[in-house]
Formats: structure tokens, sequence, C-alpha cells
């Protein structure tokens, strides 16, 4: 009767990387954790019950659990992704599971992507940048727009900064300022919008140096790691050859 | 214990909290924002369905105005809604998706030509005009007379979010995340800040402010099975509530929505059964055409629910460990178009459940979807009963929606009321009242109270664990006061949470981490939490009829007679066990549009005395004038604009205006 396919019952083991910075005692180690596996499990649901069965103090970040917010983006083996999406039964009997690098800890798989993303934003200026936004006379009608442009805009506007992509990247592990894909893809969002009045030149202040667009050494881990499959590398190539033009 | 000045303090970093930040922000005002998660992370980034504003620009959202956006409000919230506060609404949500294109979101635009559309299972081509081409679109949504959601894609909260983060961002907002207020800091008579705790530390602060708005969102995770976010615990609504002064309005009021996957709880659209899909039970079996012959699995969503819920206690669910549910059944809609026009359904079944729903079936079963109740405000989002206190977004009861919101209107409501809260924040601060004494010995004395309470929570000795009574609680509420509710099932919730309440003082820590130590969090978040359950089920209780979402089998009809009355609950002595329930009439006689029949569901209430009074009043009224237009109709029956901020109140313009 019931079609979801019966896993054979297993024991997962989650290998967790723990460590509580605020805690002076505190020194990074492997912890194993047992979980009876279930139907349809997502390592959300592993994780809590973790932290409700066995060990109340462990660390980590979930909201939407639906993956749409990016919170929960950890090492799941080695490898960026979302935990809230990812089910336990594609995985083997041991999980390893630690934070994502390039980001500050918080505590055990809890980073603070939202204080690099912030900073990232304001470095970049990710924003509309166009005259008289608060004096628009808001009972005219909307100005048009081509809807495949509106289409092309929210693909490249899909990004919820989980982090991945910056976990991915060699470039960042070598230089901190990097500003990596996620920055990158959004410059080529705002760039692409004639709602934005910015010039390439302008573009150019932002990202035409090692920390921008030519530090990147197109070795695309991160378009291979974001979950929501942006365009990366066609962006960061695009970005490159218009900034060189500059 | 750090103490930090800011003029406005703005609790909530969704749509709403950050549009009202941006307002007052531009009028001057020094704003911070508080945010348990980084701002982009708020739960309003999952709305995908749309945003309701009658533009009217697409073909099937042409003729479309504020009068008719206004009536299907009205309607949709079973007469609960303030009609004011709806025309306000109505009125300014044009505007609102204006600001929010101007701003950079993607609206899907209209395509001029030919288009195929699906409509009634059968095949249609549409032509949308050349006039229209590239001004934003509109789809069909539930409950309303045009295709009036507008949309980005099938992301369309995350759009509006992005957005307005960026704005707030570019106006130098700054958003203190990882924060959580855990009281407001009150002087007796107006709201002066609130104790924050951060989750990454454990360290405590307090945020003096001239003005404090919340805006937290909605409260589902007092249900075992909803479709919010893991933070959506209704924290503002109920340390607002913890003041004895401020109110809130229609807890009782909650939505459900028929298809959230099993048992995680995760949103799959109405599309889903729009298109064709079916509801079968646990031996396969088709059930919803025994219960409702005419409209099958395409009854309005409070009744599928309901069915659903009934066939489950009936003993024909599929039982599993976590369980019983029902099966939502698209493979009869082939792959083809699956991938092509459920793709995001598939991904949730793929990404979340491991399974092809082209192949198999999705679990199923009707989950916590909204809060239409919370902080009952004016029309100007200021709290009626603590001066200084704002709330805006699903956290409020400004009361647009009444008893049902309908698809769409939420995220709307959340920027319209964010524009209006910003501007009557900044003139509340420059008036008279706007000024306060930064008492230090204020803040240290809500800190030191605080701090108090968690060390209490801290060197408990009790037995009781702060997770397993949450889950007490939660499903308690899924089981009692769900979708169906009835006198002694309510009667019985109420018994369990007093014990629960009770059981909460003895609540024990099992680990001392320090820092963030997630277990602390859930141990002071409980009692609050119960406090709300509390003013969601005696409000249940009290209230002896059914209207929209509230669904009491005992007293099935609608009762304008006895109930037409919005809920007030608040909690005066922190000794109590129970809300104080008190009741504001709604007077008909003000009513633009008096109580009636909604156009859907059953046709049987009882009217009030004053709704054939007032409908003859209203005949009289547009007789007098026979050569009145719409607006000054509008203006004669019931006039709104003066409540509204001088800047909002223009005509909006529409495509049918230039022509
Ligand atoms: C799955 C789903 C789909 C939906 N789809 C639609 C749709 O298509 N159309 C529609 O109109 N509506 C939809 N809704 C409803 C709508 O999304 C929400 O009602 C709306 O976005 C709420 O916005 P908000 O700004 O009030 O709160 P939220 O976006 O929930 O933000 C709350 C904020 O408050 C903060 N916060 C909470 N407590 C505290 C505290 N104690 N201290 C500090 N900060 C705190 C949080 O960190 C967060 O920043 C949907 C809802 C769900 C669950
Ligand atoms: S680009 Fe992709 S991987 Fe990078 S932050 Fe955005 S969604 Fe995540
Ligand atoms: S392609 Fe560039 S941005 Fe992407 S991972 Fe490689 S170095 Fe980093
Ligand atoms: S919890 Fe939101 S993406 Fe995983």
């Amino acid at each position: 009767m019931n079609t979801i396919p019966l896993n054979q019952a297993r024991t997962l083991t989650l290998r967790i990387l723990r460590h509580n910075p605020t805690d002076p005692d505190s020194e990074p180690r492997l912890q194993d954790f047992q979980v009876e596996e279930t139907d349809a499990m997502t390592l959300f649901v592993a994780l809590n019950i973790v932290r409700e069965e066995q060990d109340p103090s462990l660390q980590f970040d979930f909201v939407c659990r639906a993956g749409i917010c990016g919170s929960c983006g950890m090492l799941i083996n080695g490898r960026p992704a979302l935990a809230c999406r990812t089910l336990t039964r594609d995985l083997g009997d041991t999980v390893v599971l630690a934070p994502l690098p390039g980001f500050a800890l918080i505590g055990d798989l809890s980073v603070d992507t939202g204080k690099w993303m912030r900073g990232m934003s304001e470095r970049l200026e990710t924003w509309i940048h166009a005259e008289g936004l608060e004096t628009k006379n808001l009972d005219a009608i909307e100005d048009a727009m081509d809807p495949e442009l509106a289409e092309q805009l929210y693909e490249l506007e899909r990004c919820i900064e989980c982090g991945c992509c910056v976990a991915a990247c060699g470039t960042m592990q070598m230089r901190e300022e990097f500003v990596g894909a996620v920055g990158l893809n959004q410059i080529a969002r705002f760039q692409l919008d004639p709602r934005d009045t910015r010039s390439d030149s302008d573009y150019y202040e932002l990202i035409g140096d090692d920390s921008g667009v030519f530090g990147c050494m197109t070795l695309l881990g991160c378009d291979d790691m974001c979950p929501k499959q942006l365009p990366l590398a066609t962006q960061i190539a695009f970005l490159r050859r218009r900034m060189a033009a500059v | 214990m750090e103490i930090i000045y800011t003029d406005v303090l703005v609790i909530g970093g969704g749509l709403a909290g950050q549009r009202a930040a941006i307002g007052a922000r531009r009028r001057g005002l020094d704003v911070t924002i508080l945010s348990l998660v980084p701002a982009k992370r708020s739960h309003s980034a999952a709305a995908q369905g749309g945003m309701q504003a009658s533009l009217g620009n697409c073909l099937g959202g042409s003729g479309d105005n504020e009068d008719l956006h206004f009536a299907d409000t009205v309607r949709g919230s079973d007469w609960g809604a303030d009609q004011e506060v709806v025309r306000m609404f109505t009125h300014t949500a044009p505007k609102a998706i204006r600001e929010m294109a101007a701003w950079g979101v993607p609206w899907s635009r209209v395509r001029q030509g030919p288009h195929s559309i699906t409509e009634d299972g059968e095949q249609k081509t549409i032509t949308e005009p050349a006039a229209a081409h590239g001004l934003i679109d509109s789809r069909n949504f539930g409950g309303t007379a045009k295709w009036r959601a507008c949309y980005v894609a099938d992301g369309t909260g995350h759009a509006m979010l992005y957005a307005m983060s960026n704005q707030a961002i570019a106006a130098g907002i700054p958003v203190h995340e990882r924060l959580e207020a855990i009281a407001l800091i009150c002087d007796g008579e107006r709201c002066c800040g609130a104790v924050v705790r951060n989750l990454m530390t454990g360290a405590l602060s307090a945020y003096m402010a001239r003005a404090t708005c919340i805006a937290t969102g909605g409260f589902g995770r007092i249900y075992r099975v909803s479709t919010n976010a893991v933070i959506n615990e209704g924290m503002g609504a109920a340390i607002a509530l913890e003041t004895g002064i401020a109110r809130l309005g229609n807890m009782e009021a909650v939505q459900f929505h028929p298809t959230g996957i099993f048992p995680a709880g995760i949103l799959v659209t109405e599309g889903c059964r729009g298109d064709g899909g079916l509801l079968l039970d646990g031996a396969e079996h088709r059930f919803m055409p025994g219960y409702e012959p005419e409209k099958r699995e395409l009854a309005s969503r409070d009744v599928v629910s309901r069915r659903m819920e009934e066939h489950i206690a009936a003993g024909h669910g599929a039982t599993t460990r976590f369980g019983d549910h029902l099966w939502l059944d698209i493979r009869l809609l082939g792959a083809e178009h699956i991938d092509g026009k459920l793709r995001e359904v598939k991904e949730i079944c793929q990404y979340f459940l491991g399974i092809d729903p082209s192949r198999e079936l999705i679990p199923v079963r009707p989950a916590q979807h909204y809060s239409m109740g919370g902080i009952r405000t004016d029309h100007n989002c200021h709290s009626r009963e603590l001066r200084g206190l704002f709330a805006v977004g699903e956290a409020a009861c400004w009361d647009m929606h009444g008893f049902n919101r309908l698809g769409g209107n939420s995220v709307a409501e959340t920027v319209v009321a964010g524009m209006i809260a910003g501007e009557s924040i900044a003139d509340f601060c420059a008036s008279a009242d706007g000024s306060i004494q930064l008492a230090t010995n204020l803040a240290n004395d809500a800190l030191s109270a605080q701090a108090a309470q968690l060390t209490a929570i801290a060197d408990s000795t009790g037995n009781e664990s702060a997770v397993e009574l949450t889950k007490l609680m939660q499903e308690t509420m899924t089981d009692k006061v769900g979708i169906f509710r009835r006198g002694e099932s309510l009667q019985q919730a109420v018994q369990t949470l007093l014990e629960l309440q009770r059981r909460s003082a003895g609540v024990r820590l099992r680990s001392s981490a320090s820092g963030a130590n997630p277990e602390l969090v859930a141990a002071y978040r409980l009692p609050r939490m119960l406090k709300l359950a509390l003013c969601v089920t005696h409000g249940a209780l009290m209230r002896c009829e059914s209207r929209g979402a509230h669904y009491r089998e005992d007293y099935p009809q609608r009762d304008d007679a006895q109930w037409l009355r919005r809920t007030l609950a608040s909690w005066p002595d922190a000794d109590d066990t129970l809300p104080t329930l008190d009741y504001e009439a709604l007077d008909i006689h003000r009513m633009e549009l008096p109580p009636g029949w909604r156009g859907y569901g059953t046709k049987d209430s009882i009217d009030h005395p004053s709704t054939a009074i007032r409908e003859t009043e209203i005949a009289q009224l547009i007789a007098n004038y026979p050569e009145a237009d719409r607006y000054q109709r509008q203006n004669l029956l019931m006039p709104f604009h003066h409540l509204l901020p001088p800047g909002f109140r223009g005509r909006n313009q529409r495509l049918e205006d230039t022509e």
C-alpha cells in the first residue's frame, strides 16, 4: 500500500565536527551519533532527533526546512550542500558533517553567512541605483519591461545566499576579500537590469580587480555546488569579458 | 549588560518589518532592526504564489479595481475584517507593487498575443492586447473575481524580500541578526523598547526606543504540523501579551491548507488539484466525491481540509510511524505536464520525499498555514492599548483578513502595512508622545528581571523536558484545535495546556553549554508559546459559531446576531493561567458591505437585525445620487481616505484610464 519504498532499516552514524567557540575549553573534535533511519528522512529530521534525544547543545541552522532560505548549508561528506533537502537514503551508513568553511563559526554546524553576505552586499552595492526612488509617483502605471528580460533577471535572482559557492571556491581560501561567485552573480544581475543606471565603469570600480572578477581562477567549484543551479560559470565568463573591455 | 539607544526599534526583518523601517528611516529617524536570522532568510521568502493588487493589466484581470478587491477580501474574511482597513489596503496595494517594481522586483510581465491556458479541464486560447505588453502580469487565485495575484515565476516572496532587504541595506539600516527580543520594556503606560538575547553568545542587552514595532510573523509552530518555518514561534505576539497591556485580536482564527506534504508539512500547491489531481485514502480509494459530490477535490480550502480530517478520523488514513495521512495522486496528469507546469512540486517530491510524482503517490495532510490573529492595532498599526508599540504583518491583527485570508493577500499586507506604519511611526515620534525619558533604571530593571528568569530555568531541579512539553502542546493543538473544533475537545485541550503550563515550571536543562544553548531557548519559549496556544484554544472554545477558518461542529452556522465581534485576549497578571477575553463589536451601520452570503460554502447563517437596516440605508444613499461615479459612491458609504498617510491618497491609474 505504502508506495514510498521502504528502506531496509538502517542505523546511521552522523559524524559531526563539534566546536563551541564561546567555551574556552572547547576543542574541535569529531563526535558520532547513531540515528535510526526512517522513510524519506532528511538531514533536517536526523539532526533534530540527535538534538532532541541525545545532545541538546548541538548547534545547527534551519529556517524554512524546504530548500528555499539558504540557512542550512554545511559540508556533507566534504561537499557543500543544503542539509534540509538532503535525503539520508542517498548517503552511506556514515555521514560526516562539518560547518561551511569560509565563514565565521558560531558553533558546531552553524556559521555566520549573514554577516558575510551583508558585507558583500554593502561592498558591491547590490541594489537598484536610480534617481528619484523616494519621490516616485506610485499612482502612475509602472514602466513596461520586456517579459523575457524579467525572466532572465529572475533566473539570476534565484540565489539564496547559502554560501555553498563560497565554501567550494579555491580563490576564497587564498583571498579573504574575494567577493565569491555569489557576489559576481549579483553584479551580473544588476548589470542586466535597465532600472539600474550604473555604467560598466561603475561596475569596474566594484569588481575590476583581484578581489573581484579577475581573482577568479575559473576552477568552477562554485558552478557544480550551487543548489539553485545558477549559471555561475557563464556569468563569471561574461563579466570577465565585459570588464576586460572597460 | 549593554543598553543600546535608537529612535525606532523594529523587531523582525521580514517584508513587513523592513518596509516599516525604510519608511521611518526616510523620515529621518534612526532605525534598528532585530532578527532571529539574517533578514533575507525570513519566512516571507517562502511565499511562492503571488501578491494581490488590482492592477488589471492582463486579460484575466481587465476591469479589476479596488472595489472588486475590497469585496473579495471582505467576503473571504466572512465579514470578520475591519472594512475601513480593507479599503486602505486595497487602495494602497497597487502602489506597493509599483514601488517594489521600481526597487527591482522582476515581476512576471504580460506578453502580447495568443496564449493557451487550461480552465475547467479544458484548453482555451486567450489573446493578450498589445497595450498591456510588458506591464505586470497576474494569475488566477482562489476566492477572487479577477486574476489579481502578481507574481515572480514561482519565487514571489523571495524576489520581494531580496529587493526589500537590498533597499534597507542601501538606506544604511542596521539589521542586528541572531538576536531575539524576549520581553518588551514598558513604564506602565508606554513601550520603551525590548530586552534582547543574543542567540550566538547568550548575552542580554536592552534596546531603548521611542517607538517599537513588532513584525515577527506568524506563530504556526504552536501546531505540530505547519507549513511555517521552524522559527515561526510567535514570540513577538507573546511578548506583547506579556506586557499585560497590549491585546491580541482573533487568535482563534487560524488557517489550514489541505496539501502539506506528510510529515514535513512543506506546502504543495493547490494547482495539483486544480489541474486534475485526486485525493486518495489509505486503501487508495478516492473519497472526496462521497463527501462533496459536486465540487469533489476542488471544494474550497477549508471544506477540503475538513473532509480530509474527517476521513482520517474515521480510520481511513494511511498509517506510518509519524501518524496518519492521505495521498495526493497526480500520476494521471502525466510526466510531461508535471515537468512543465508543476516543476516545483516535482522538485519538492524529489528532494523531500525521494519520489517521482509522475509514478508515485504524494503523502499529504492538511497543515496549519497562517495566523489571522495577532497584536491588535488601530488603522495606523499602533497598539490601541500600549502607546509606542506598533505591529505589522502576520504578527499583527490590523484586521484586514477577519476569519479567513485570501491567498496572495498576505504578502500584499506586509508591504502595504509597512508603508503605512513607517509613516505613522514617524508621525508618532514627531508628536508630543514621541519623546521618552530614557531612564537607565527602567532598562536595568527589565534586564535583571529577564536575567533572573533565565537563571531560574538554568538552575531548575525539576525533571521536565522543554522539548517533550513543546511536542505535547503541538500535538494537542493539531489534534484538538485544528480544522474541526468541538466544545468538548476544546475544553480538554484547555485542560491539557493548563497542565503543560504547570509542568513547564519544572523544566530542567540537561546541558549547561555556554553561548547559544538551543535547549535554553526551547525552555524560555515554551511558556510563551503556551500562552499563545491558550489564547487560540480558549478563544475558540468561547466562540460558539463557525466563521471562516474557525469551524465548530457543535455550532456550524455563522452567527452575526451574537458573534459579529472580534475577540481580544490579554494577560493582565503574570500569575494568571488563562487569558482574559474581551470582545469588540463590528458596527454594521458603518459597513460598506453588510454581512451576506460569501458566494461559496453554506448559505445558512444567523442574521444580525442591523444588516437589513444598513442594506436599506445603502440602497437609499445610492438612489439619492444616481450619477455618482464609483469613487463618489464609495465615499458616500464609507469614507476612508482621511485614514491614509497623505502621500498614499492619490487615485491609482490603470490601462483603461489611458485608453
Ligand atoms: C509556505 C508558505 C507559502 C506562502 N505563500 C504565500 C503567497 O503566495 N502569497 C501570500 O500573500 N502569502 C503567502 N504566505 C504567507 C506570507 O508569506 C506571510 O504571511 C508573510 O510573508 C509574513 O511576513 P512578515 O514580514 O509578517 O513576517 P516574516 O517574513 O515571517 O518575518 C518575521 C521576522 O521576525 C523575526 N523575528 C521573529 N521573532 C523574533 C524575535 N522574538 N526577536 C527578533 N526577531 C524576531 C524573524 O527573524 C523574521 O525576520 C505563505 C506562507 C507560507 C508559510
Ligand atoms: S550562487 Fe548558488 S551556491 Fe552561491 S550563494 Fe547563491 S544559491 Fe548559494
Ligand atoms: S570559478 Fe571563480 S568563483 Fe567559482 S569557485 Fe572557481 S575561483 Fe571561485
Ligand atoms: S532550511 Fe532553508 S534552505 Fe535548508
